[in-house]
């Protein structure tokens, strides 16, 4: 824990210092000192005022949402994996993404702010349906009362298509906002600024805490319905509330940032390869891992083609597509 | 300890079982027989809690088993299920340890108390030097072992078996069962279990209760219900019955014929 949370602290000032304008990570780190309250105070600044609103009020804006973005959707995919006992199962493979993001679209496409939501009218759509979503997949993926792992995968991607051409169609719909569409359903962390985090903190805070209280439940679970009834855990209440919190995540995670997928998978997979199946280390550890993975995704996004800025998701596809293949072709049996 | 009363189950028009009722003292070890299909795992389930009779009710000393919290239930009561542990890659003393979640608090960690019972049982049930293996590398004996071993350290009053022997080897099978016999005695432990084989019924059990399309066929002493034509009855074969040289307790002996009769 501590090793991956140093990782995660280098991993940002390396990010905050790498760009079109490059800063020392010196300048980075005592800018970002003087940031926390009391020792701020007490410093002299010893760095241009330019260097500071890169640092402060356009980089890390960013990374601080990679960091929230990244850790609630590994937190998501580890509670998912969990609970559904499936080890492919992510946001994004099982639809939830897909259908928070037309969910979303739709807000964007009539500029509709639910009075009563405000700022959060986004984010609570998105969540909203992503849930549907994740309903209708898990109904066409149960048959004869039990799910199997690969029908749950196929229903995912049956919905999917069908979210992916209704999402087409509102961009066919909406010449002008198009591009914006697009490019945020393709997943993006630019164009932000503090107030999106604002959005998406408490969100992942509440659903973290959530998530490790019931982390023993989850390893409970582990052992089948029937051994977990048995065992003291009311399973039908904690599954629907994982499965809420899960969402939840994935919709905050959408609304801002638009569909980033894999992360879900990979981080929480690494994490079960290096410490153990017990989830009262892997919902942790996930969602700092999942810091890490989508920061430095983010780095590669907007340095490797400078000034041209790549979709973040194509980074994280690219990267985690394979992964999948690859666990599909490892497992040896419907467990882990 | 507990009281089965009028308990029936239908599935829409399908009758799974019909007016159920018995009682098991404390301390004792009640059998289920019976032949397939007629109902004795839905039975256990119905006991059990995981699914609900269609009338009827389940008394745990004076209390009615639906208002019983789901933590509570398993500390009076343990189950093994048919099905068993998963092939899953948990160690086998993560997997005792799950024993100890009905006695934890939401906020509380296993503490040095759960820690001495895991290691206790485990020395119990001879998995001590299995403690590290994983489930998916275990034999049916070893997981078997450790299922028992983990409804050990639950600390139940009750005990309920799901045909505990089925897959396992002759001395596999007295292994596991002799387990429960003991911890039975020691612990004035309850035992409910269905059973297939009813020889081991008959040595292991106080008393029987025999199944037949949903409803009771005979309820009473070994017996009483290991019987000639009770059993020729309901499982359209003719067995002899004989006692057996050391505990003196009726066994069946089939005989093989050259044609079906």
């Amino acid at each position: 824990m501590p090793l991956l949370l140093a990782i995660l602290l280098v991993t940002v000032l390396v990010s905050v210092s790498v760009g079109s304008a490059n800063i020392d990570l010196k300048t980075v780190f005592l800018i970002l000192l003087s940031k926390i309250p009391l020792i701020g105070d007490r410093m002299d600044e010893t760095w241009k005022a330019s260097t500071e609103t890169i640092v402060w009020n356009i980089r890390m804006p960013r990374i601080v949402l990679a960091i929230l973005v990244g850790a609630a959707l590994a937190l998501a995919g580890a509670i998912y994996q969990g609970v559904l006992r499936n080890p492919l199962a992510d946001p994004f493979i099982l639809g939830v993404s897909s259908g928070s993001a037309l969910g979303a679209a739709l807000v964007m496409l009539f500029g509709i702010e639910i009075l009563l939501f405000g700022k959060w009218t986004l984010p609570v759509v998105a969540f909203l349906s992503g849930l549907l979503t994740l309903f209708i997949v898990y109904v066409l993926a149960k048959v004869n009362r039990r799910m199997q792992m690969e029908t749950l995968i196929l229903a995912g991607v049956v919905v999917q298509a069908f979210i992916s051409s209704m999402l087409s169609l509102i961009m066919a719909l909406a010449d002008e906002k198009m591009q914006s569409i697009l490019y945020w359903m393709m997943g993006s962390l630019a164009l932000t600024d503090w107030s999106y985090n604002g959005v998406i903190l408490p969100i992942v805070l509440i659903a973290s805490v959530i998530a490790v209280l019931l982390a023993r439940e989850i390893n409970i679970l582990g052992l089948g319905e029937e051994t977990a009834h048995y065992s003291g855990v009311s399973v039908k209440k904690i599954r629907i509330v994982l499965l809420i919190v899960a969402s939840l995540l994935t919709g905050a995670a959408v609304s801002v940032s638009g569909t980033i997928g894999f992360v879900g998978l990979v981080i929480p997979h690494i994490i079960r390869l290096a410490f153990g199946s017990d989830y009262r280390l892997i919902l942790p550890l996930s969602v700092i891992g999942g810091a890490i993975f989508l920061v430095s995704a983010d780095t590669i996004a907007r340095t490797i083609l400078e000034p041209r800025e790549l979709p973040i998701g194509v980074i994280t596809a690219i990267l985690g597509a394979p992964f999948f293949g690859y666990l599909l072709r490892k497992r040896k049996s419907n467990y882990f | 300890m507990l009281t089965v009363q009028n308990i029936s189950k239908h599935y829409k028009e399908q009758v799974v079982l019909k007016n159920i009722s018995f009682q098991v003292k404390e301390g004792t070890c009640f059998g289920i027989i019976g032949p397939n299909g007629v109902g004795k795992s839905t039975l256990l389930k119905i006991i059990s809690g995981l699914i609900e009779p269609s009338s009827g009710k389940i008394m745990l000393r004076n209390k009615e088993l639906a208002s019983i919290s789901q933590k509570k239930l398993a500390r009076e009561m343990a189950v093994l299920s048919q099905s068993g542990l998963p092939t899953y890659p948990l160690s086998v003393e993560d997997t005792i340890m799950m024993g100890r979640y009905p006695h934890l608090h939401w906020y509380e960690r296993e503490g040095k108390k759960d820690k001495e019972i895991v290691e206790r049982v485990m020395e119990q049930t001879g998995v001590t030097s299995l403690r590290e293996k994983l489930l998916d590398t275990l034999s049916g004996g070893e997981r078997q072992r450790v299922a028992i071993a983990k409804a050990m350290v639950q600390q139940p009053k009750l005990l309920l078996l799901d045909e505990p022997t089925t897959y396992l080897d002759i001395h596999h099978q007295l292994v596991v069962l002799q387990l429960v016999k003991k911890w039975q005695k020691e612990a004035g432990l309850t035992v409910v279990m269905v059973m297939h084989d009813l020889n081991l019924a008959s040595q292991f059990c106080d008393q029987l209760l025999l199944l037949n399309n949903g409803g009771i066929e005979k309820v009473g002493s070994i017996e009483e219900v290991i019987e000639k034509d009770t059993l020729s009855k309901v499982y359209e074969t003719v067995p002899e019955i004989i006692e057996h040289p050391i505990n003196k307790v009726p066994q069946v002996l089939l005989t093989a014929l050259d044609e079906l009769s």
